[in-house]
């Protein structure tokens, strides 16, 4: 069953995890994207703002893509996303959270260029297994129209 | 890397360029977002991309790759010049990130950041706050990525 724009009403959308996140996965990601020394070594973390190792911010936002992905996208019809109107950092990433992704729905309308499409705007709030924010971020998707609405 | 002190409103540096292969794109997009046009050259044809299309999340964390790279270059400079060197602090977030136009295999976007705004913190007086335009640019000169960063940067020779 594929999500389609129709099944996106505003308001909450739902809760999708635990998705657990190693130290082990911090390192690479943050080796490969991000080799700032808060991200890598523990003792540059300690004496950071953050005071101990944390995940790049980009590492946090792909994280939270994929818990869109295996929360719903993967099952959605969609097209794409336009960008990111806004994403707070709010706290740390650290190794060992265990994150859940609270998704609401904001807005969702039918695309002017393309009627066919709609575009749902989504908030989605990432926290730790003791309820700290990590992130916010406020994101439009793209997403295919139910063939016999838009022929209708 | 720079202190605040350093930096002036509309300074604009290009911090380098990144050819985002088919192997690149499948491998972060198989990590973190699996979505079939990420994955697969047919689907991407088949998609609003026209062909297989790098995850936005892969652009961005690109250019925070080249910028972080450039950032080293300046601290190696500055260190080779007997310099203080400047060590960058976390980033509150971002807005207004706009995926243009999508990347796909083969295509090398160049990088740039201009400062578009500079404050002092109130609640942390050692540190300043930039804002900064971040852009990708294809080899076609067309604007594919845009992002209005911010980030903790050092004041020089602070003292509380």
């Amino acid at each position: 069953m594929t999500l389609t724009f129709d099944d996106f009403r505003p308001g909450r959308f739902g809760s999708f995890g635990p998705r657990h996140v190693t130290r082990e996965e911090i390192l690479a990601f943050a080796a490969e994207f991000d080799p700032q020394p808060m991200h890598l070594d523990e003792e540059a973390a300690s004496r950071s703002m953050l005071k101990g190792l944390s995940g790049s911010g980009w590492h946090l936002c792909a994280i939270v893509m994929r818990m869109m992905f295996d929360g719903f996208i993967g099952d959605t019809a969609s097209l794409g996303s336009p960008g990111v109107n806004e994403m707070r950092w709010l706290a740390p990433l650290r190794p060992g959270d265990d994150l859940m992704l609270d998704v609401d729905v904001v807005e969702a309308r039918i695309s002017r260029s393309r009627p066919e499409t709609g575009i749902v705007t989504f908030n989605c709030a990432a926290r730790n297994a003791a309820g700290q924010v990590l992130c916010v971020m406020v994101s439009p998707i793209m997403v295919r129209r139910r063939d016999d609405v838009v022929a209708g | 890397m720079r202190f605040f002190e350093d930096m002036t409103v509309g300074q604009r540096r290009d911090i380098g360029s990144f050819t985002f292969t088919a192997d690149a794109i499948k491998r972060f997009a198989a990590q973190f977002d699996p979505q079939r046009f990420h994955l697969d050259e047919e689907a991407g044809r088949n998609s609003l991309f026209g062909g297989l299309a790098a995850s936005g999340w892969h652009v961005g964390s690109v250019c925070m790759k080249l910028l972080v790279a450039d950032g080293q270059r300046q601290s190696a400079e500055a260190q080779a010049r007997g310099e203080e060197v400047a060590a960058w602090g976390p980033s509150p977030g971002f807005r207004d990130l706009r995926w243009i136009k999508p990347v796909l295999a083969g295509d090398t976007v160049s990088f740039a950041s201009e400062i578009v705004a500079l404050r002092t913190s109130e609640t942390r007086p050692e540190w300043g706050i930039l804002q900064g335009r971040n852009t990708g640019t294809n080899q076609r000169g067309e604007l594919v990525y845009s992002i209005l960063a911010t980030a903790f940067v050092p004041r020089r020779n602070f003292r509380a």
